[in-house]
C-alpha cells in the first residue's frame, strides 16, 4: 500500500450531508471483479441531467475542480452499503483524502485499507472551507499526517484526531494482513483454548456440503 | 467481575490480543461471502500466495446478481454471469463451501445463514455486506466489512478493531395490531437518525422486543446499519434455541445441549451500563412509510408529507426540499394519498417465511390494483419451497402478484428487476436512497402488511383499519 505522509492538493466541494455509497458508485458498477477503473461510475447519477447529458454544474464536471485530490464534504459521508468500490472509485478519480464533519463507520474504515486518509473536522470549519473553496479558484489544502494538521492557503492550521495504530499503518503503508499474521502464535493459542470452550464452532461441519 | 452487557461478553470472549491503546485483534468465528464484494479479496489472496486459515468457517452464496426468473438457461447479463462464475471458481480453488445458483439452499446471504444454523449465539460473524447486522438477532456480534477485510478474515480469521460504544434501544409495551418489527425499526431510525448509531453497537431490549419472533428480530437487527450502527443484537432466549434446534449446521445432540448452556449465559447483567439508552413505547408506533431518500426520512401512515417551510434548521430544510423533489411529493399531502406503481416484497429485511405467510394471508381473496405491478421474491430456495408447500404462492398468484425465485432482486436492482425513472415503489426492503431500485426510481419503505394493502388499493392505506 502506498504510504500517506503529506500532500498538498486542489480541493473539490460536495456540499451535501448523508452522501450514501449508492450515490458514490451505483450498483451497475459493482459487477466488476477488479479494484481499478471505477472512476467512470463515480457519482454517476449526480453527474447527469435528466436528459442524460452531463450536468455542467456538478462539481466533478467543472473545469476548475479537474485534478482535485481532496474531497470536502458534510455529515455522515459514505453511509449505507459496505461496498469498498466507493473508496476505490474516489481513489481512481484521484482523491486520496476526504474531509468531512463525520463519516459512516464502514466507509471510514475502508479508506484506510486503501491508503486514503479520511479527516474529521468540525461542521463550522467545514462550512467556512466550503465557502472559501467556492470563492477561491485553485483553492488548495496542505494535509500533514505526521502532525495531524490541515493547513489552509492563509496559513491557518487545524488539528484532526486519528487512531494511532491506523495512523502508523497509513504513514508507513503497511500490509495489515501481514501485521496480523505476525501474531499467528497468539491466534493459534486462542483457537486451541476455544476448541475446549466452544467445540461446536470447530467441527468444520461445512466441508464438502456445497454444490455448484 | 464487573457487570457486563451482552456485547461486552461476546467482545471479551473474542479478544486474541489487545494493545495498550485499545487496538484489538478480534477473532472471527464465521464469515459469509457473496459474489459482489469477494472477487478482489480472493484475487488478493492469490497475489500474495495466501490461503484461507479456516475454509470450513466460511459459507458462500451468490445472491445479488441472480435472476429471479427461470435460471436453467443461465444469466443473460455477461457481467453478472462472470461475477457468479468467479465466485464458483474461487470457492473451488480455496475449498470454500458454496450453495450454487441452482442449489435449493441458495438465497439471500442473510436469510440462509440463520436458516442453515450457520448463525449461532455468542459468535462473531462478518460478511462484505452492511446488512450482516441481521445475524445479531441470535445474540451474535455481526457486522459488515469491506472487501479488504474480507480478505483479512479469510487469511487470518481475525480483524483489527477498536471497541465500539454500546447503545440500548429499549421498546416496552405491545405493538398495535398489524404493526411489526419493520415499523418498530423504521420508527427507531426516524428517532435516532441515520447517523445516530455511528460508533455504537445496539442491543434491543424491552418487552416488545422480547415478544418478537426470530424473523421479527432479524428484521429489526437488519436495519441497525440504517441508523448508523454496524451491529445490532438481541439476547438469545427460548425462541432462539427453539429456532436453531435441528438446523443443518447447528450443533447436534450432546454438543447442542452444551451449546445451549453457554447461550443461556448470554444476556446483559442486571447492573451493567450502556453508553447510551434510547427508549420507545410500542403503543406509540404507527405503521411506518418513508417519504424521503434515506431511511430516517420516515413517518406514520396517519401523518402528512413534511413541509420544508416549517423546518428551522437550514441543512435539514434543504435536505427535505431536495428529497421531496426527487420523490415527486407535495408538502402536507396525507401519506395515504401517495399512489404507487410497483410493489416489492422481498430482501434480507422481509422475505422470510413469516413475512410471506402474513403477506399471503392479507392478499387472500384480494386483487392487485389495475396498473400496479407487484412481485414477491422469497429469501431463499427453501423459503420458496416451504411457501409453496403451504399454498402461499397460489394466494399471491391468484391476487395478481408475481411469484419469483430467491435473491436480492429489486432491493438493489443489480439483476434485471429494476424500477424505471419516476416509477414509485412500496418496498419491504431497507434503503430508499436515490436510484437504489433503479435510476430515478422512487422507493417507500414499508412492512409486508403495508405493501400488500398498497398493492391492492394502489395507494398507501392504514393497515390497522384496512378491511
Amino acid at each position: 500500500m502506498q504510504p500517506f505522509t503529506t500532500m498538498t492538493g486542489l480541493v473539490a466541494p460536495l456540499d451535501r450531508a448523508n452522501v450514501d455509497t449508492d450515490q458514490i458508485i451505483p450498483k451497475q458498477f459493482l459487477k466488476t471483479i477488479k479494484r481499478t477503473g471505477l472512476r467512470e461510475g463515480l457519482f454517476y447519477d449526480w453527474r447527469k441531467q435528466k436528459d442524460g447529458s452531463q450536468d455542467p454544474t456538478f462539481f466533478l464536471n467543472q473545469p476548475r475542480f479537474q485534478g482535485a485530490t481532496i474531497l470536502l464534504t458534510r455529515d455522515n459521508f459514505g453511509c449505507g452499503s459496505s461496498r469498498e468500490h466507493a473508496p476505490w472509485a474516489l481513489l481512481d478519480q484521484g482523491f486520496r483524502c476526504v474531509i468531512a464533519s463525520s463519516f459512516a463507520d464502514i466507509f471510514y474504515n475502508n479508506c484506510f485499507q486503501n491508503g486514503m486518509l479520511p479527516i474529521v473536522l468540525n461542521a463550522d470549519k467545514i462550512l467556512a472551507m466550503v465557502n472559501d473553496v467556492l470563492a477561491t479558484p485553485g483553492y488548495q489544502l496542505m494535509v500533514d499526517l505526521g502532525s495531524q494538521t490541515v493547513t489552509t492557503p492563509d496559513g491557518t492550521r487545524s488539528r484532526f484526531e486519528i487512531d494511532p495504530f491506523r495512523k502508523d499503518c497509513l504513514y508507513r503503508g503497511l500490509d495489515s494482513i501481514g501485521l496480523t499474521l505476525q501474531h499467528e502464535a497468539a491466534i493459534a493459542a486462542y483457537e486451541t483454548q476455544r476448541k475446549t470452550e466452544v467445540p461446536w464452532l470447530f467441527t468444520d461441519l461445512l466441508h464438502n456440503q456445497g454444490t455448484v | 467481575m464487573a457487570a457486563q452487557t451482552l456485547f461486552d461478553k461476546i467482545w471479551e470472549s473474542h479478544v486474541v490480543r489487545a494493545e495498550p491503546d485499545g487496538t484489538t485483534l478480534l477473532y472471527i468465528d464465521r464469515q459469509l461471502v457473496h459474489e459482489v464484494t469477494s472477487p478482489q479479496a480472493f484475487e488478493g489472496l492469490k497475489l500474495s500466495g495466501r490461503r484461507p486459515r479456516r475454509p470450513g468457517a466460511t459459507l458462500a452464496v451468490p445472491d445479488h446478481n441472480v435472476p429471479t426468473t427461470d435460471r436453467t438457461m443461465g444469466i443473460a447479463d455477461p457481467l453478472s454471469a462472470k461475477q457468479i462464475q468467479t465466485l464458483e471458481e474461487n470457492c473451488r480453488d480455496f475449498g470454500i463451501t458454496l450453495f450454487g445458483m441452482n442449489d435449493i439452499r441458495q438465497g439471500v446471504v442473510h436469510v440462509i445463514g440463520p436458516e442453515q444454523g450457520f448463525t449461532l449465539p455468542g459468535t462473531t460473524i462478518v460478511c462484505g455486506d452492511s446488512h450482516t447486522s441481521t445475524h445479531g438477532a441470535f445474540g451474535a456480534l455481526a457486522f459488515g466489512i469491506g472487501t479488504s477485510e474480507v480478505e483479512h478474515v479469510l487469511a487470518t480469521q481475525c480483524l483489527v478493531q477498536k471497541r465500539p460504544k454500546t447503545m440500548e434501544v429499549r421498546v416496552d409495551g405491545v405493538l398495535s395490531n398489524h404493526c411489526s418489527a419493520k415499523d418498530a425499526i423504521l420508527a427507531i431510525i426516524g428517532k435516532i437518525g441515520t447517523a445516530g448509531g455511528t460508533g455504537y453497537v445496539i442491543e434491543y431490549t424491552g418487552s416488545a422486543i422480547r415478544a418478537l419472533s426470530m424473523e421479527g428480530r432479524m428484521t429489526l437487527c437488519n436495519m441497525s446499519i440504517e441508523g448508523g450502527a454496524r451491529a445490532g443484537m438481541v439476547a438469545p432466549d427460548e425462541n432462539t434455541i427453539a429456532y436453531l434446534k435441528g438446523r443443518p449446521l447447528a450443533p447436534k445432540g450432546k454438543l447442542f445441549e452444551q451449546a445451549v448452556q453457554t447461550w443461556q449465559q448470554l444476556k446483559t447483567d442486571t447492573n451493567a451500563r450502556y453508553d447510551l439508552t434510547v427508549t420507545m413505547q410500542a403503543e406509540d408506533i404507527a405503521p411506518q412509510v418513508s417519504w424521503g431518500t434515506n431511511p430516517g426520512m420516515v413517518t406514520g401512515i396517519d401523518q402528512r408529507v413534511p413541509d420544508p417551510r416549517t423546518i428551522t434548521d437550514e441543512n435539514q430544510r434543504q435536505a427535505t426540499t431536495r428529497a421531496l423533489e426527487y420523490m415527486g411529493l407535495i408538502p402536507n399531502m396525507p401519506m395515504t394519498g401517495i399512489k404507487i406503481d410497483t410493489v416489492f416484497i422481498g430482501s434480507c429485511t422481509n422475505s422470510r417465511i413469516e413475512d410471506l405467510r402474513l403477506a399471503a394471508n392479507l392478499a387472500r381473496g384480494k386483487s392487485v390494483a389495475t396498473g400496479v405491478r407487484a412481485m414477491v421474491v422469497p429469501g431463499s430456495g427453501l423459503v420458496k419451497q416451504q411457501a409453496e408447500q403451504e399454498g402461499l404462492d397460489r394466494l399471491f398468484k391468484e391476487a395478481g402478484f408475481e411469484w419469483r425465485e430467491a435473491g436480492c432482486s429489486m432491493c438493489l436492482a443489480m439483476n434485471a428487476d429494476v424500477l424505471q425513472p419516476g416509477e414509485r415503489c412500496a418496498s419491504t426492503s431497507n434503503r430508499n436512497f436515490e436510484g437504489r431500485q433503479g435510476a430515478g426510481g422512487r422507493t417507500h419503505l414499508v412492512s409486508p402488511a403495508m405493501a400488500v394493502a398498497a398493492a391492492v388499493e394502489g395507494h398507501f392505506v392504514d393497515i390497522r383499519t384496512w378491511k
